[in-house]
């Protein structure tokens, strides 16, 4: 069981690693992010069975600190969009040399 | 040292009161002769600096401070001279470095040579202060002028009196700072403030020679003191040890500097370009025959040394020669002064060097009143020069004005500098009954009783080679037919009553001062060799050494015949020598310089001062200063600024610039580098 339950997660971070690399529009790489915390969300659910609770207690805050960062992400995203009417990360590359 | 002159007055007043000085030798305010001439530089220069016209006021303290320190002088000479064979007196104010082992005290040393040293230099530079108020008269720079000599004078009589090497080196490079502001002292002219600073540097040369061996006195002995020094040497030292020859090679490296010897003399003649006042005190009379003073002081440890001994002899009479055989060829009237005056310090070395150091200091007295005399006479004459072609209206540079070729028959026109000049010229040839005869005959006679043959010989022929050249210096300047031009001609005229005194008195010492000494074979006066006697408790120490290893003195002269014969025979053969050159040149008729062609073959050869400026030049000076340019282009400018400091810089700009090349401001750039990190580091952890 615990050896599904790690390749699954592993699946889920790796796809979520791919969407952050290859897509451009925010929205999406956001998500992605959010799947990358939750792959290792399920992870630490898995193992907890064999360790311990600290595994799920890990998870609660995991999720606390995602909705927070959810937020602002989203946020910033409005306030990004609002300025150049577009999501797409190749457009604000101010923070440069 | 406000407080040494209390001190001083204070115990005067108290020894007054006791006697204490009957029965012992009890200075007479020796501090006093140090500060009155500093008082001098101080006020002078702050009238120098506040009301430069109150020359009247500057023409009263310059000359009048010196005056006061010749009396103090005389005083104390009388005092030691009534004591027989007095102790050296150390006289200590405070203690002026003290670190570790080494203590210096400020200390001054009153012992028959110092005292004799400093009433030769008051008294000359009395009179030279004199002769300066008519010389410098209308200059500028008065007040500036005479603080310079009253501070030279400060520094002359610190080197003299003082109780220690350290303390003497600070007079030491004192009189050499106020030689060089002298001799740059028209300095908006280059080629004065040229010579000005060639002698300075120069100097340094033998300066660091002075260090050296005071380091190396300190190494060995722990102390600097002149008297522990002089009673731990020949404890410390083995006769004739590497150490002694060292040290005493080192010193007499200083000497060579400031006493103008090969090969550091070159920096003298080019000193003539100081106010010829200077010349005579600085760089005839005083300052110059430091070195010997100094080879007579640390006579213990010369006497430890045989090698340098030798070397100081040699060197001495190789520079008597070699500087004798240039003032015969030149035109200057300064220069051929002073070129003897290298001469002359040349006898003086060649006379400590054999180990008689009275002759040397006697020489170094007599020599001290004959060539100011000379250099005086020359001042006067230049004087008379230059107003008579300024008046004419024709250029009066110095080059103009100091050739002799543009002079002759200045006797009708100067007459009491003329018969000055010859009782000058007269001594310095060594004629009897003149000071130069008695001195010059006694180094001669040294140097060929100790055995040296070869220093004998080339003693008496410089000596016929100085009755030569000054003669043919009277007869360009003072006799045959004037060439200054027929306008300039009526302007000429003597000098001022002010300055013909002090020539005048300056002869009369000339005539004197040579019968202080007189040897015992010319049986003239009751009292003979009364310097000879009166140094004896100075020399004693090293004479009894030199005595231990060398053996007596001869008697008789390296080919025969005793003192009395020889002194004859070389009176009768300056005298010869005399009237031959006189004869001869009197004859001949010279072109005024602007006419005259440059002199060829050997006369080429010495007229150039046998090359040894431009050689020195190409061995030392270009060398030394495409050196200089090297270290400032190549090693400060390239290696230091530009490896080094700006290379710095440029490194770490590069590398900011590298580093910020990741910085592309792409989100994707960012994530694609944290992602390989992270998978960079898994890696590194799990394999």
């Amino acid at each position: 069981m615990l050896f599904e339950s790690l390749v699954v997660s592993a699946v889920l971070f790796a796809v979520g690693v791919a969407g952050v690399l290859l897509r451009r529009n925010a929205i999406v790489m956001f998500m992605c992010i959010e799947l990358m915390l939750n792959a290792v969300n399920l992870s630490f659910v898995a193992i907890s069975r064999y360790v311990g609770i600290e595994g799920q207690l890990f998870v609660i805050f995991v999720m606390t600190v995602a909705a927070a960062e959810a937020a602002v992400g989203l946020a910033v995203i409005i306030s990004i969009f609002r300025h150049y009417e577009s999501v797409d990360v190749r457009n604000f590359r101010l923070l440069r040399w | 040292m406000v407080g040494a002159a209390l001190v001083d007055l204070v115990l005067s007043l108290a020894q007054e009161a006791t006697g204490a000085h009957e029965r012992v030798f009890v200075p007479f305010l020796p501090s006093w002769m140090i500060l009155l001439p500093f008082l001098g530089f101080v006020l002078n220069g702050a009238i120098g600096y506040l009301a430069p016209e109150r020359r009247r006021l500057v023409s009263l303290i310059g000359p009048g401070v010196l005056g006061l320190t010749f009396l103090i002088a005389a005083v104390n000479l009388v005092l030691i001279a009534g004591v027989h064979e007095a102790e050296p007196v150390i006289r200590s104010y405070w203690t002026w470095i003290e670190v570790g082992q080494l203590r210096i005290e400020a200390a001054l040393q009153l012992d028959q040579l110092s005292v004799i040293m400093a009433l030769v230099v008051a008294c000359v530079s009395f009179i030279i202060h004199v002769y300066s108020v008519g010389y410098m008269g209308e200059d500028p720079g008065y007040a500036r002028y005479f603080s310079f000599l009253n501070l030279f004078v400060f520094f002359m009589l610190v080197l003299v009196l003082s109780a220690s090497f350290p303390l003497m080196f600070i007079g030491w490079e004192g009189v050499g700072l106020c030689s060089y502001l002298l001799i740059g002292f028209w300095f908006r002219e280059s080629a004065k403030a040229d010579a000005g600073q060639k002698a300075f540097i120069v100097n340094r040369i033998g300066d660091f020679g002075f260090l050296m061996a005071m380091f190396a006195m300190f190494a060995y002995l722990g102390t600097l003191d002149f008297q522990g020094v002089f009673e731990a040497a020949p404890r410390a030292f083995e006769y004739g040890g590497a150490a002694v020859t060292l040290i005493t090679l080192f010193l007499f490296l200083g000497c060579t500097g400031k006493s103008a010897q090969i090969p550091l003399y070159v920096w003298l003649p080019d000193a003539m370009h100081g106010p010829t006042p200077v010349s005579a005190l600085i760089h005839a009379a005083t300052m110059v025959t430091a070195g010997v003073y100094l080879v007579a002081r640390a006579g213990v440890l010369f006497a430890l040394a045989p090698l340098s001994m030798n070397v100081v002899a040699v060197v001495g009479g190789v520079t008597a020669l070699f500087a004798g055989t240039i003032a015969v060829q030149q035109y200057d009237i300064k220069r051929v002064v002073a070129y003897s005056t290298i001469s002359q310090l040349g006898y003086m070395f060649l006379a400590v060097g054999v180990g008689a150091y009275t002759a040397g200091i006697f020489h170094l007295g007599t020599h001290a009143f004959f060539k100011a005399l000379l250099f005086l006479a020359s001042g006067a004459v230049i004087h008379a020069m230059h107003h008579a072609l300024e008046h004419a209206d024709e250029p009066a540079g110095e080059d103009v004005t100091q050739d002799m070729r543009n002079m002759g028959a200045l006797r009708k026109y100067l007459p009491t500098t003329f018969k000055t000049a010859w009782v000058g010229a007269l001594a310095l040839a060594g004629v009897f009954p003149l000071a130069g005869f008695f001195s010059k005959d006694e180094i001669i006679w040294s140097a060929g009783a100790r055995g040296q043959t070869v220093l004998w010989v080339v003693g008496v022929v410089t000596a016929l080679l100085t009755a030569g050249y000054i003669t043919r210096w009277l007869v360009m300047t003072f006799h045959g037919e004037n060439r200054t031009g027929e306008r300039a001609r009526k302007y000429l005229h003597e000098a001022a009553p002010i300055m013909v005194g002090a020539l005048v008195v300056l002869a009369i010492g000339s005539v004197v001062t040579g019968w202080v000494n007189v040897p015992e074979a010319l049986p003239l006066l009751p009292e003979f060799t009364w310097l000879h006697h009166f140094l004896h408790p100075s020399f004693a120490q090293a004479e009894h050494i030199l005595v231990e290893h060398l053996g007596e003195a001869a008697h008789v002269s390296p080919i025969g015949g005793g003192e009395g014969m020889w002194a004859l025979i070389s009176t009768a053969a300056a005298i010869v020598t005399i009237l031959i050159v006189f004869n001869v040149l009197s004859g001949k008729r010279y072109l005024p310089a602007r006419e005259a062609k440059e002199p060829a073959g050997l006369w080429g050869l010495l007229y150039h001062k046998y090359y040894v400026d431009e050689l020195y030049d190409l061995v030392i000076v270009r060398p030394f200063k495409w050196l200089c340019v090297f270290s400032w282009r190549v090693v400060d400018q390239g290696l230091i600024d530009g490896v080094m400091v700006n290379g710095v810089g440029y490194t770490t700009r590069f590398g900011g610039w590298l580093i910020s090349r990741f910085q592309t401001g792409y989100l994707g750039t960012y994530v694609l580098i944290i992602v390989l990190g992270a998978l960079i580091i898994l890696g590194a952890v799990t394999l």
